[in-house]
């Protein structure tokens, strides 16, 4: 009788003090993450240049946006931001037809496949810039690679790609990196698909592709959701396989948003600059994300209808 | 029947023809750490060859590369430790004791974790400069963890859903402090899980480079920026000492990887698919 009594009140005597746990660790996520963000905002509104250190100045209400507008007016910038959007839904196209039938291909028992899926999801932990070096030397390169030997065996003169095509070069080994990453999700997604729905549908007469387009598909849509919405995120952050194989280049041919504040910010020291185009970074990346869900939005109410 | 067993081998050797195939590209950079430096550039592209051990004895544990592995595992380690160390109770608060803003800061946490890093990398830099941390260890641990506590959040606040409060309300009438219960009732029960997370964290910190490399010179670089040093050919035979090294590089990942093949899904999408 006393425990029924009291129990209930010290448990919420406790659990008032407790739920502040979280405390330290938001803490710690704000100190790190929100103050450095609007430090950006600020810096963005200076001419700051490390090389000068009498520069660290606010450029005054009537130029403060004299940073983004240099960036606005550069034709570079642009080139940049179309490089950007070009790899990323270049590489979450090509990952998301590849990891789809490779989730497809595993989604099957057969001899062997934890051997093969262990195999598939091994591009996905390389290291990016070992992946970077590898392909760099190994794989691509004109002289010695594995690519000249193929191409001459086909009788075809050996090209070195990465100069060839620089972009496509890069992006194609971005997708070999994510490629397992799409696969992984698509393949969870597969397998919690219940067996009795596929064999409901089955008995239906429902074909294979009718199966995959009117069962499959519907059940994976969260699943290529979350997966394509992960991957946009993380590859507009590509960086260690740019500055591995091409710095950049040619001329500007490959350099992406990040890089490119990697050179304003450590080679040009450009404090202000940089952190104009770091906005720039922050806003793309949400822009790309509400976009997405837009798209999504649209998508479902289609569907609906 | 046999049709449908030849139907499940041919099935069988494709998806391992196509696996090989994306594999191969490591497989190739194992195998070349083995060569001679002049094997190693040779054209045709040499598949028979007498293994050598050179390249490792050299390259790996006569060389850098034992220096820089020491930095990325005590980096990763301690990052990983802090990371779990703040995580815990956060996840224990996140699970046991919801209030109405419980769903706004786990969802917040997150989009956390999708600030640009090119977004912030200049305060960072400033910050790590008049704080005197650029190029510690310091300085890394402290970033990795903050970059790695919003998915030790999720996943452990995930895992702690799934024990029973009755256990916990069993230990409490049983006297247990905050501590016992941290130590006596939840830790046995969420080992794996915790695994599991440590592993995920372990992966993200370990190939880590951008930071890395803008915060770092020297004395506290990882092996990710020493690998991308061979971004410049070094002279002309180094494609057989630059596979060991990167082959060093990946092994102990690519093992963690393989180990923790079912959690990799729950972490890499922070719980929103189990």
């Amino acid at each position: 009788m006393t425990t029924a009594m009291t129990q209930p009140k010290r448990r919420r005597r406790i659990g008032e003090g407790r739920r502040f746990l979280s405390a330290p660790a938001i803490v710690y996520l704000i100190l790190l993450t929100q103050v450095p963000f609007a430090l950006t905002i600020y810096y963005s509104f200076t001419n700051w240049n490390l090389l000068r250190p009498a520069s660290a100045g606010f450029l005054g209400f009537d130029a403060m946006f004299r940073n983004y507008q240099r960036i606005l007016q550069n034709p570079d910038f642009w080139q940049v931001l179309v490089n950007t959007v070009v790899l990323t839904v270049s590489v979450v196209v090509v990952t998301f037809v590849l990891g789809m039938a490779f989730a497809l291909l595993l989604n099957r028992p057969f001899p062997g496949r934890t051997l093969a899926r262990t195999l598939l999801i091994s591009p996905f932990l390389m290291m990016p810039v070992a992946s970077a070096v590898v392909w760099k030397y190994l794989l691509l390169d004109p002289a010695f690679g594995l690519s000249a030997w193929v191409s001459r065996s086909l009788g075809l003169p050996a090209v070195y790609l990465v100069e060839r095509a620089p972009l496509a070069s890069i992006i194609a080994i971005v997708s070999w990196q994510w490629t397992p990453f799409v696969m992984l999700i698509l393949l969870a997604g597969l397998q919690s698909l219940p067996e009795d729905v596929v064999e409901a549908a089955r008995l239906d007469g429902a074909g294979p592709l009718g199966l995959f387009r009117h069962v499959t598909l519907p059940h994976l849509r969260r699943f290529i959701e979350i997966a394509l919405l992960l991957e946009i995120i993380f590859v507009l952050n590509v960086f260690g396989e740019i500055f591995v194989i091409t710095s950049g280049g040619p001329g500007i041919q490959t350099t992406n948003l990040p890089y490119q504040i990697f050179l304003e910010a450590f080679s040009r020291w450009n404090v202000g600059r940089a952190s104009a185009y770091g906005i720039f970074a922050i806003v793309l990346a949400n822009l790309a994300v509400i976009l997405f869900l837009q798209v999504v939005r649209r998508a479902r109410q289609e569907e609906g209808r | 029947m046999t049709r449908r067993r030849l139907g499940t081998l041919a099935w069988a050797a494709g998806t391992l023809l196509v696996a090989f195939v994306m594999f191969f590209p490591i497989l190739w950079m194992a195998l070349t750490s083995f060569k001679t430096e002049n094997d190693a550039i040779a054209f045709p592209p040499k598949w028979f060859f007498s293994p050598t051990f050179e390249n490792w004895r050299i390259a790996v544990f006569g060389g850098p590369v034992l220096e820089f592995m020491g930095n990325t595992a005590w980096i990763t380690l301690a990052s990983t430790l802090l990371a779990l160390a703040l995580g815990f109770p956060a996840a224990y608060a996140m699970a046991y004791y919801r209030t109405k803003r419980t769903d706004g800061s786990m969802l917040w946490m997150m989009s956390t974790r999708m600030l640009p890093p090119a977004g912030v990398i200049v305060p960072l830099f400033i910050i790590f400069r008049d704080l005197s941390l650029l190029d510690t260890h310091l300085g890394l641990i402290l970033l990795f963890a903050g970059m790695n506590l919003p998915l030790v959040v999720w996943m452990i606040t995930g895992f702690m859903e799934d024990v029973p409060f009755a256990l916990i309300e069993a230990a409490r009438l049983d006297g247990a402090t905050l501590w016992q219960e941290f130590t006596r009732v939840l830790l046995p029960l969420l080992v794996p899980g915790l695994a599991a997370t440590a592993l995920l964290a372990l992966i993200f910190t370990w190939n880590e480079f951008f930071f890395a490399v803008n915060l770092t010179t020297r004395a506290a670089s990882p092996l990710s920026v020493y690998v991308s040093t061979f971004k410049a050919a070094q002279g002309d035979l180094f494609v057989a000492k630059m596979s060991a090294a990167a082959t060093a590089a990946v092994v102990p990942v690519l093992i963690a990887g393989w180990l923790a093949q079912r959690q990799l899904v729950t972490g890499l999408t922070m719980g929103a698919v189990k």
